[in-house]
């Protein structure tokens, strides 16, 4: 495998007498799909918005290209191109799809003095792009309230691939969705892996990591329990390590294996 | 691929299509309102071009408040204070013209100044509080108006202050809100005999309408401003993703907090607008101007299809919400009606427009 593109080492963080974090190192390479498991409360959220920017670690280095950076806001990140894909936070419902694919970025186009939103160029990229990920819009202009979950997901990582993201980060973008659109989301993360884009997929569903992920790093209770690579997990054992194991086996026992 | 695409457009049928458009319900209103008194008020003048004058005028100032309001609106934060801006406005032009002496075009500067800075404060107020708007701006409300009224009384022991006509003769600014444009062409209309002239008196040969007011003029420029920059631009992409979501908007690098700023000061701004051509127009200005119109403009914005909450709306549309008001104000007085029936009728049309307007969001956005 390659260098890492971004590597976070031994990254603390801590909220007051809260210690969110307590040690956490994990990296990711382009290309690859490194899937960050926890279940709720386990650091997940604190942990990519420290990659993210929006948190500054308590301690801990977190190395971008080799380089030592101090994200100070979430501007930074996104400027280094690291993008984050929040759940719910993605998309506007209200506006076309192409205003939100552009919010932020417009192109302008010059007549006379003044300048405007290019909504030709806007367009013609917009419906581009969505086609590259799988979806065929009826028509740029459409709100993205038209839209169904696993599309509008699909709109925001094709939104950060188009705008230079080396790293992707999702938090959760599949957990409120059908069985459908998640698997079309599965294969938009598929397709974003293949352009050699680094992918952090935040899940705490084990079959939605299994089916794309290239790495499993565990998190519990605010620590690392360990990365394991493609083809040397089983899905039960990933799920044990979840959960922290003894609980939930004997629950599972009860449940006949469904959970 | 472009076929495809092609084919599945048509799956949108065109009422649906015409239904998401935000103007629908003000186009449709306007057409109703005029052939109601095209119907009751035909024959009585209200059509003829002094009646027409009278209810343009009237339009037009609703529709100068309506498109700060409409911005602000879509930009998801409100304005109360509107109302008190401009008997604000007005009064701090005619002490500085009429009791101070100072040059009216640089009491209007001031008067401009204060209020764009007054805005200014209310925008920062909310961002950096983090209030409702709406608590905000009402405090304003009571700031500006007991303001008002101290500074009159304090100046002139009086809450009118007149004599601001004679003061503006020759003004060059002052006729760019006061006066009136292209009439020589009304003139020669007049002459021409397609429009009455005075056949008696000082203005005989004279045309009943002398020409375009510019208190008209502003409103069709703030109109053609309004919709340019919120349909066209950048900037009016950041004022929907502002009201439409703001975290959203802050996490892709949308300047949020200076779009609502600027967007106070720019409802501050056409506030003083409205409120120099009205002292213009009546050469006083009076500590009790304005009252009760920043609920007109929002109104008027709402029947437009702006929704309460931001993000969705047109500025087409809050124009054609003035436009009915003026009409029904004026149409009501020239039907002959009781006047005080207009606010009934703007209580029945806010909430029918509410209504469509939750429907129509419902459908955009997919919840049904």
């Amino acid at each position: 495998m390659t260098e890492p593109i971004i590597e976070m080492k031994n990254i603390e963080k801590h909220f007051g007498a809260v210690i969110a974090l307590g040690g956490v190192s994990f990296d990711v390479c382009p290309g690859e799909v490194h899937c960050l498991l926890g279940d709720n409360g386990a650091g997940k959220s604190t942990f990519i918005k420290t990659m993210a920017g929006v948190h500054k670690p308590t301690s801990g280095t977190i190395l971008f290209e080799g380089r030592e950076m101090n994200f100070e806001s979430p501007r930074d990140a996104m400027a280094a191109g690291i993008a984050t894909v929040y759940q719910d936070l993605a998309m506007i419902p209200l506006m076309s799809v192409t205003r939100n694919f552009w919010m932020g970025n417009e192109p302008l186009k010059k007549v006379g003095p003044f300048r405007f939103f290019d909504f030709e160029k806007a367009n013609a990229v917009t419906m581009k792009e969505m086609a590259r990920m799988g979806i065929n819009l009826r028509e740029p202009s459409q709100a993205v309230g038209t839209l169904s979950g696993g599309e509008r997901q699909t709109v925001a990582i094709a939104r950060a691939v188009y705008f230079g993201a080396k790293v992707l980060i999702l938090d959760e973008p599949t957990s409120a969705l059908g069985v459908r659109q998640t698997s079309n989301v599965l294969a938009t993360i598929d397709k974003v892996r293949k352009q050699g884009i680094a992918v952090v997929f935040i899940t705490h569903n084990v079959r939605h990591a299994l089916a794309v992920g290239d790495r499993f790093t565990v998190l519990n209770r605010g620590r690392t329990l360990g990365t394991a690579v493609r083809g040397e997990i089983t899905p039960e054992e990933l799920q044990d390590m979840m959960a922290g194991g003894q609980e939930l086996a004997t629950l599972e026992g009860s449940l006949g294996g469904t959970v | 691929m472009a076929a495809s695409a092609d084919e599945r457009l048509k799956e949108v049928s065109r009422l649906r299509r015409a239904m998401i458009r935000p103007e629908l319900g003000a186009i449709s209103g306007a057409i109703l309102v005029f052939v109601f008194f095209l119907m009751v008020a035909g024959d009585s003048g209200m059509f003829a071009p002094q009646g027409i004058q009278n209810w343009t005028v009237v339009s037009a100032q609703f529709a100068i408040i309506a498109v700060g309001a409409c911005l602000l609106m879509i930009a998801g934060e409100f304005d109360l204070s509107v109302g008190s801006m401009i008997g604000f406005a007005g009064i701090v032009i005619a002490i500085l013209s009429v009791q101070w002496g100072w040059p009216v075009w640089l009491a209007i500067l001031v008067a401009f100044t204060v209020c764009i800075s007054l805005g200014a404060v209310n925008g920062f107020l909310v961002i950096k509080t983090g209030l409702p708007s709406f608590i905000v701006t009402l405090a304003f409300l009571y700031i500006l108006r007991g303001l008002t009224i101290w500074l009159s009384i304090l100046t002139t022991q009086k809450t009118v202050i007149g004599g601001v006509r004679k003061a503006a003769e020759g003004d060059w600014l002052a006729a760019l809100f006061g006066g009136k444009i292209l009439t020589g062409f009304f003139q020669w209309m007049g002459d021409q005999g397609w429009i009455e002239t005075f056949s008696r008196g000082a203005r005989a040969g004279q045309p009943v309408v002398e020409g375009v007011p510019m208190l008209v003029v502003w409103a069709l420029g703030l109109i053609v401003f309004g919709q340019v920059l919120l349909t066209k631009t950048r900037f009016g992409n950041w004022i929907f993703a502002a009201g439409g979501d703001a975290q959203a908007a802050r996490y892709v690098g949308v300047p949020v907090n200076r779009v609502k700023i600027l967007m106070f000061m720019f409802t501050a701004f056409c506030a003083c607008v409205f409120a120099t051509a009205q002292v213009m127009e009546f050469g006083s200005a009076a500590a009790d101007r304005g009252l009760l119109k920043e609920f007109e403009a929002i109104i008027s914005v709402v029947i437009g299809g702006a929704l309460l909450t931001g993000g969705y709306g047109s500025v087409v549309g809050a124009a054609l919400g003035a436009l009915i008001f003026g009409v029904v104000q004026q149409g009501l007085f020239f039907s002959g009606a009781e006047s005080s029936l207009f606010r009934v009728f703007l209580g029945t049309i806010l909430i029918l427009a509410v209504i469509l307007n939750t429907y129509i969001r419902r459908i955009i956005t997919g919840e049904r």
